[in-house]
């Protein structure tokens, strides 16, 4: 084999190897990331405090507010003597929202005209959101059952009542709609993109902060030898990392690998190619290693918000889903989550993955056209 | 006699509105040692990086070893060894490490090579050693050894003594002389007007212009206008300005604890102590002195 690319490359594991902080770094962040997305970036809503200020007291209020209690979705955190108190606690950030039932809730009930307020707090609107629906439909279900009791008190048969009209919902791939399912397919293509076009970025501009490519170019070595020496020990880091990722994403959070697993390493390895890419654009821009980092920075940034990692792209500005068109995340989010979720094969995402690989091989050769074996 | 291993005609090179290389015309015969002095900024570290190809000249052209120096300068990047003045060494690697990865990327893998590449420049001793660990004379030894590897019949060495104590300094030049007796032609840039003394020819710098390019003996007879003079004489203030009191006197600088006159040529002793004494100066000592490439350097300079 060629023995000036074997040089390079032995070259890289030598340094990678005895930079001992920085390879516990690679292996080491992107198990935390995952944990810290995996847990906390997720809109599922549980135990939202509230305050109550039940007026009644009485068996009918305390079976509506068993309901509340019964679900995962709020806790009863305080009962309060008035209305007051309910909104102390909503702006000092204790309670999430508040029930108030009237005084002559029981009175109420049996005239079929019963009102009860449910206050909750908007600032944050994506938990907000959720806790709303389930507050209305545990109100719902509550209405039925009452319904059921009253019919049956009124003598009908009720056992075998049915509302005229029932939706079946039929969650598909993730039917308890675990956010996390969604959040780790893109926590794996974020960890690919940003490892890849860093260490790239900034393993190339150090050879030139310290003066070495000087040296390296007056050698005999060919450009194309030490484009790739330099970067096959990051893409086979990163090739760790997806194993790294996935495995725990696997065995630790559940996270189901339905796709066929080559066809996910094939893909992952087409976002590596670009994360490398622009690694090495950068390098070629930058002439000190902050500056590479920053670089790469404002490629990261505009990544996790418009490939859909957070955000549906589908709510976004037009001139934001066109820009998300260039943003090469995007079209490996989609595809990881279809493989990973849905199990799909080749077929079903054939168009996300051929612009994937023009960008890939793009990036890659316009980097390669600028690094070239000179100084200016 | 066969072809000069270095030839440049009107070789130029600007950076925007700044020419750092000014229309350079020399050549350089094989085996030679060729001393390039001039300040930091004159050109010197230009004028090398165009002779590798690194830099595209403006105008001119330059061959080295036959060939085209940029649009062929992956055959002399081939044959030729360069040392740069940043010492670019991986100081995360050993110095052997160091060594086996250019040897490798020359296509050598035979050790015993390598390990006679390290014995040459004398570090046998240091090479297990972190090349950050190294001091600034091993590193530079190593720098020169990673410029060998190959064994080029061409060396460029760019300011390869700055920061290097004095004594690691003259060792390395010892070395320098033993490649040379070898047959390898050194093309060697430096602001030490004593290391200039040990080229066989010396070119000066300035402003990215060549002032001129010979044997350090010709030089000193040719550009230095007069004959020099090592002084005793004081008062200071007035000594200083003897170049404006007395005839014949061309230019006075200090010289440690002396001074230097350089006078008309053929002045003698007795015209000059009498000139100086007239100019209310006592002189304590009058001696001839040598020209140095300092004088030769300042009187260019001026010229």
């Amino acid at each position: 084999m060629n023995s000036r690319l074997i040089s390079i490359l032995r070259k890289e594991f030598i340094q990678i190897a005895r930079d001992k902080r920085t390879l516990v770094m690679i292996l080491v962040i992107p198990i935390m990331q995952l944990f810290l997305l995996g847990y906390s970036a997720t809109s599922d809503v549980r135990n939202v405090p509230l305050a109550v200020f039940d007026q009644c007291r009485c068996a009918e209020s305390r079976s509506l507010l068993e309901a509340y209690r019964a679900a995962d979705y709020f806790k009863l955190a305080y009962m309060v003597g008035s209305e007051n108190e309910i909104r102390v606690l909503i702006e000092k950030g204790d309670a999430r929202g508040g029930i108030i039932i009237p005084p002559d809730y029981n009175t109420a009930l049996a005239e079929g005209k019963a009102e009860v307020a449910f206050i909750l707090d908007g600032s944050d609107a994506s938990t907000g959101t959720t806790a709303l629906a389930a507050a209305t439909l545990i109100g719902q279900s509550q209405t039925t059952q009452l319904m059921v009791q009253r019919l049956e008190r009124s003598g009908m048969n009720a056992s075998n009542f049915q509302p005229p009209l029932q939706v079946l919902t039929r969650v598909w791939y993730n039917p308890d709609l675990v956010s996390s399912h969604f959040m780790i397919p893109g926590v794996i293509g974020m960890i690919l993109y940003a490892i890849t076009s860093i260490l790239t970025a900034t393993s190339v501009v150090r050879e030139r902060e310290r003066g070495t490519i000087e040296q390296l170019i007056v050698t005999p070595i060919r450009p194309w030898e030490l484009v790739v020496g330099k970067i096959l020990p990051y893409a086979i880091l990163a090739f760790i990392n997806t194993l790294e990722v996935l495995a725990i994403s696997h065995w630790w959070f559940g996270m189901p690998v339905r796709g066929d697993l080559s066809l996910i390493l094939a893909c992952s390895g087409l976002l590596v190619l670009s994360g490398l890419g622009i690694g090495l654009f950068a390098s070629t821009i930058a002439n000190t290693q902050q500056e590479a980092m920053l670089t790469v920075w404002m490629t990261l940034l505009p990544s996790i918000f418009l490939s859909g990692f957070f955000f549906p792209l589908e709510a976004m500005p037009k001139f934001l889903q066109w820009v998300s068109y260039i943003i090469p995340l995007r079209y490996y989010l989609v595809i990881i989550r279809a493989l990973l979720i849905k199990g799909v094969g080749a077929g079903a995402i054939w168009g996300e993955i051929l612009p994937l690989a023009v960008f890939g091989v793009a990036i890659m050769a316009a980097a390669s056209v600028r690094f070239r074996k000179r100084l200016d | 006699m066969p072809d000069p291993v270095v030839i440049t005609e009107n070789l130029t090179r600007c950076f925007g509105d700044f020419t750092a290389v000014d229309h350079v015309s020399f050549s350089v015969e094989a085996g030679e040692i060729v001393g390039y002095l001039g300040p930091n900024g004159s050109g010197k570290t230009t004028t090398i990086r165009m002779l590798l190809g690194l830099y595209e000249p403006t105008e001119g052209k330059a061959t080295v070893l036959g060939f085209d120096a940029f649009r062929q300068s992956e055959e002399v990047r081939k044959r030729a060894g360069y040392m740069s003045q940043k010492f670019a060494l991986y100081d995360d690697l050993t110095a052997w490490e160091n060594l086996v990865f250019y040897g490798g990327i020359y296509g050598i893998r035979d050790r015993k090579r390598i390990e006679a590449t390290l014995t040459l420049v004398g570090l046998t001793e240091h090479k297990t050693d972190l090349a950050r660990g190294l001091s600034a004379g091993w590193r530079q030894r190593l720098a020169l050894a990673i410029a060998l590897v190959h064994q080029p019949k061409l060396l460029f060495l760019d300011e390869p003594t700055s920061g290097v104590d004095p004594s690691a300094r003259r060792s390395f030049w010892d070395l320098i002389y033993t490649l040379a007796a070898e047959g390898v032609t050194i093309l060697v840039t430096t602001h030490y007007m004593d290391e200039a003394e040990y080229c066989g020819r010396v070119g000066m710098m300035r402003e990215g212009r060549l002032l001129a390019l010979d044997t350090p003996a010709v030089l000193k007879k040719q550009a230095v206008p007069g004959d020099v003079w090592e002084v005793s004489a004081g008062p200071l203030q007035v000594a200083l300005n003897a170049h404006a009191t007395c005839v014949g006197v061309l230019r006075v600088g200090l010289a440690g604890d002396h001074l230097r006159m350089i006078t008309e040529r053929g002045l003698s002793e007795d015209e000059l102590r009498l000139g100086l004494k007239s100019a209310g100066l006592r002189v304590e000592r009058l001696e001839r002195g040598e020209p140095t490439l300092e004088d030769v350097f300042l009187s260019l300079a001026k010229g």
